[in-house]
């Protein structure tokens, strides 16, 4: 049996600081975080150095464990989108549609095309501004903050959108068992084509300030590089895998809701770099703007709608069809105290999500609540290639490469 | 009347200690980098230009607990969390106060659980507690100008604090 | 790849060392395989040209209470080339809670694992470093088994909230 050498393993905070608290003494161990200005989030790094030079570093997590998964268990499937919200909390409808899409698996429901449609739209436009916090603290790390503040510019204007049709500027649960929650307002397409008609040029002004500048330029270039089978070793997915060559997308190669219906690229890079990242992420920002306009076109070909599937043990009826039918008055009222009931069995949705491959697992007894639902958290997973990436770098570089990895704590931890 | 008239010419104002020593604590609050989960991102949301924080001097957040006046717990405190939590706080010097911002760390939040401590409140004593999941940024820019309001009212008599919280 | 072509070609493998299969109810083919086989058909999956399912996508445990055996360990393998899904299932008992690792495969299993342990109690032999890696290292009890309850606090109400206020550990300066 071949065996991968265990000397590449990802290493625990225990494995460096038991030996270091031994009496082994030629390199220093470092307590970096949970609080600390630069790591994303409530992350801990044990790290151990040799000067300067990272030796070797050990991620520590569970700072912002929540046990979403257990308490998925105790809410029926609809209240339980809620929950999911809260894990990546930079791209909160990107697991909405992971968790709703395997539950409509498991319920074997089919969406109708206009709110599919509508999902893409969002879920696009959901990527563009959770890179656009990936590329604002990344330079706000590096000390180029003109950038944050242009960042946070163009995720207002996101955000009054998410707005309009939610609600709520961030945990939206917009995307409901069955469709849409409500449906899109009447001044829904004039803003989405507003932002869309803009967006490429501002897109322009972030490259303007980074891509050719070399203060950034020396600091991600050849930092942190990471080849492609080490890659698919540690699990690393999304633009992180993307980086090192292999062009693998989820809405290319697994399409879900329709993706194969539309006319995108997916960006790669040769070097598995920081600063490849960051232009494989720039990359994918300028094609998640020309897929949100391609759905913002088949949206207002079709006009107005429904925006959830028919099935009324699934989505509710309108309140209006409440008053006169009894059928929709029983749907409503079993809906409401009981919730719907999938079959026995299990199911796994997965999408590309803006950090990876985010996989969503529901296991169903039968009743109107989640028997398990586990979230393979592309964070999660990412972290492990760390320790591969910082061996030999130093310090300063272990800042950038954290947000070149983009890791989300709300889910890492869950 | 008199004293105006007087006043105006010669530049000098009066006032009382307690108000001047309020005025300066207010309008450099130095909040410390802290956020934990999706309240931070509202929070970095509420430092970026559209709704600045920068006018209440809050444009830098310090890194070190010992140069921040102000902790704002942004986000759901775990328990592997809340002994970081409380060490920071103690090692900030007085004057302090908190904010807690968001539902998680008001009262424990969506999640009623093994995992969360239920309301920051449980591990430090909170200032202004500000509702919301997240709580808009102009919900936080409120909580911080009652923060303010409640700051100018600090007597100087030894209490460093005054106690009621408030409930934004 | 379709599910048929890869079922055919472990039972031709492994024949009737590897246990019933079915299918989850998003597609993919879920085959039991008991423990000792596990590493085994994992890295014949793998290794295999024609199946190539060289990614480790998902691992998790699942606890079945009231079952034998009660708790589970779910692999989900994803084939890049053949863009194909395939489910792994091994069932272990509470009393021999041990499954081998599958970190000498992929490295992406560690932290996976982990957090299995963390979760369910499940101990997997060879790896390098199972500890907790979600819940505080003191943390006594695997909280998201079945019979663990979720350990909520009281929700108050206002004619509640005295008596619930006056129990809460509230800090002092």
């Amino acid at each position: 049996m071949t065996f991968i050498d265990h000397s590449l393993s990802v290493p625990s905070p225990h494995s460096i600081t038991d030996p270091a608290l031994a009496g082994k003494t030629n390199t220093m161990v470092l307590n970096m975080g949970p609080h600390h200005p630069s790591t994303h989030g409530v992350l801990r790094l044990v790290v151990e150095l040799d000067g300067e030079t990272v030796v070797n570093v050990a991620p520590d997590v569970g700072f912002l464990h929540t046990g979403i998964e257990k308490n998925m268990e105790f809410k029926t499937y609809q209240q339980a989108v809620v929950m999911t919200d809260r894990t990546d909390y930079l791209a909160p409808l990107s697991n909405n549609l992971s968790y709703v899409l395997a539950v409509e698996k498991l319920m074997g429901v089919e969406i109708p095309e206009r709110p599919t449609v509508a999902r893409v739209l969002l879920v696009e436009l959901q990527r563009i501004s959770s890179h656009l916090v990936w590329l604002s603290s990344h330079a706000l790390d590096l000390a180029a903050m003109s950038v944050f503040l242009y960042g946070f510019r163009e995720r207002e204007q996101i955000l009054d959108i998410f707005e309009m049709v939610s609600g709520a500027r961030m945990m939206t649960s917009y995307f409901r068992v069955g469709g849409l929650a409500y449906d899109l307002p009447s001044d829904f397409l004039p803003t989405v084509k507003a932002l869309l008609d803009i967006m490429p040029s501002r897109i322009d002004e972030y490259e303007s300030l980074l891509t050719n500048n070399i203060i950034w330029q020396e600091r991600t270039m050849g930092v942190g590089a990471i080849d492609s089978a080490a890659a698919i070793q540690y699990g690393l997915t999304g633009p992180g895998l993307r980086a090192t060559g292999v062009a693998w997308d989820l809405r290319k190669d697994m399409p879900y809701c329709g993706y194969e219906t539309y006319d995108f690229n997916v960006p790669i890079a040769k070097n598995g770099d920081i600063y490849d990242r960051y232009l494989v992420r720039m990359a994918e920002m300028r094609e998640s703007v020309s897929i949100a306009r391609q759905a913002w076109q088949r949206l207002t070909d079709m006009g107005p709608g429904v925006f959830q599937t028919s099935n009324r043990k699934v989505a509710p009826p309108p309140k209006s069809e409440i008053t006169h039918s009894m059928e929709s008055l029983i749907h409503h009222f079993k809906l409401w105290t009981e919730g719907f009931k999938p079959p026995r069995g299990d199911a796994l949705a997965a999408i590309e999500s803006p950090r990876g491959e985010l996989a969503t697992y529901i296991v169903s007894d039968g009743g109107p609540k989640p028997y398990r639902v586990h979230m393979r958290a592309p964070s999660f997973i990412n972290l492990q290639s760390l320790p591969h990436m910082a061996k030999g770098q130093l310090m300063a570089d272990l800042v950038a490469l954290i947000a070149s990895l983009d890791p989300v704590l709300g889910e890492v931890d869950r | 009347m008199g004293i105006e008239t007087k006043a105006g010419d010669m530049g000098v104002v009066t006032t009382s200690l307690e108000t001047m020593v309020n005025w300066g604590r207010t309008n450099a609050m130095w909040p410390l980098l802290f956020g934990l989960a999706c309240c931070a991102i509202e929070m970095m949301g509420a430092q970026g230009s559209n709704y600045d924080l920068s006018r209440f001097g809050m444009e830098i957040n310090r890194a070190s607990p010992r140069q921040a006046d102000l902790i704002i717990v942004a986000g759901r405190v775990s328990r592997k969390m809340a002994p970081v939590i409380r060490r920071l706080y103690d090692q900030m010097s007085n004057p302090k106060w908190v904010i807690a911002m968001g539902d998680c760390a008001s009262c424990g939040g969506v999640f009623n659980n093994y995992a969360i401590v239920q309301g920051v409140d449980e591990v430090i004593p909170v200032d202004v507690y500000v509702a919301g999941c997240p709580p808009r940024p102009e919900a936080l820019i409120d909580g911080i100008m009652q923060l303010h309001s409640k700051v100018e009212r600090m007597k100087l008599d030894g209490s460093l604090r005054e106690r009621a919280p408030i409930h934004v | 790849m379709d599910n048929a072509t890869v079922i055919e070609r472990l039972q031709a493998e492994f024949g009737d060392k590897i246990g019933p299969v079915s299918s989850m109810l998003s597609g993919e083919a879920t085959i039991n395989v008991p423990r000792e086989q596990i590493v085994a058909v994992a890295q014949f999956l793998r290794d295999d040209s024609a199946l190539a399912y060289n990614f480790l996508e998902n691992l998790c445990g699942v606890d079945y209470l009231g079952r034998q055996p009660r708790f589970e360990v779910v692999y989900h393998l994803l084939s890049h080339a053949n863009r194909h899904r395939v489910c792994l299932k091994v069932g272990i008992t509470e009393k021999d809670i041990h499954v081998p690792t599958l970190t000498g495969l992929w490295q992406t299993a560690n932290y996976q694992e982990r957090e299995a342990y963390d979760m369910f109690g499940i101990i997997f032999d060879g790896h390098p470093a199972l500890e907790r890696i979600l819940m505080p290292d003191d943390w006594s009890g695997f909280p998201q088994r079945k019979d663990v309850p979720l350990g909520y606090e009281e929700v108050a109400f206002s004619n509640t909230e005295a008596q619930i206020s006056a129990r809460k550990p509230f800090a002092e300066e």
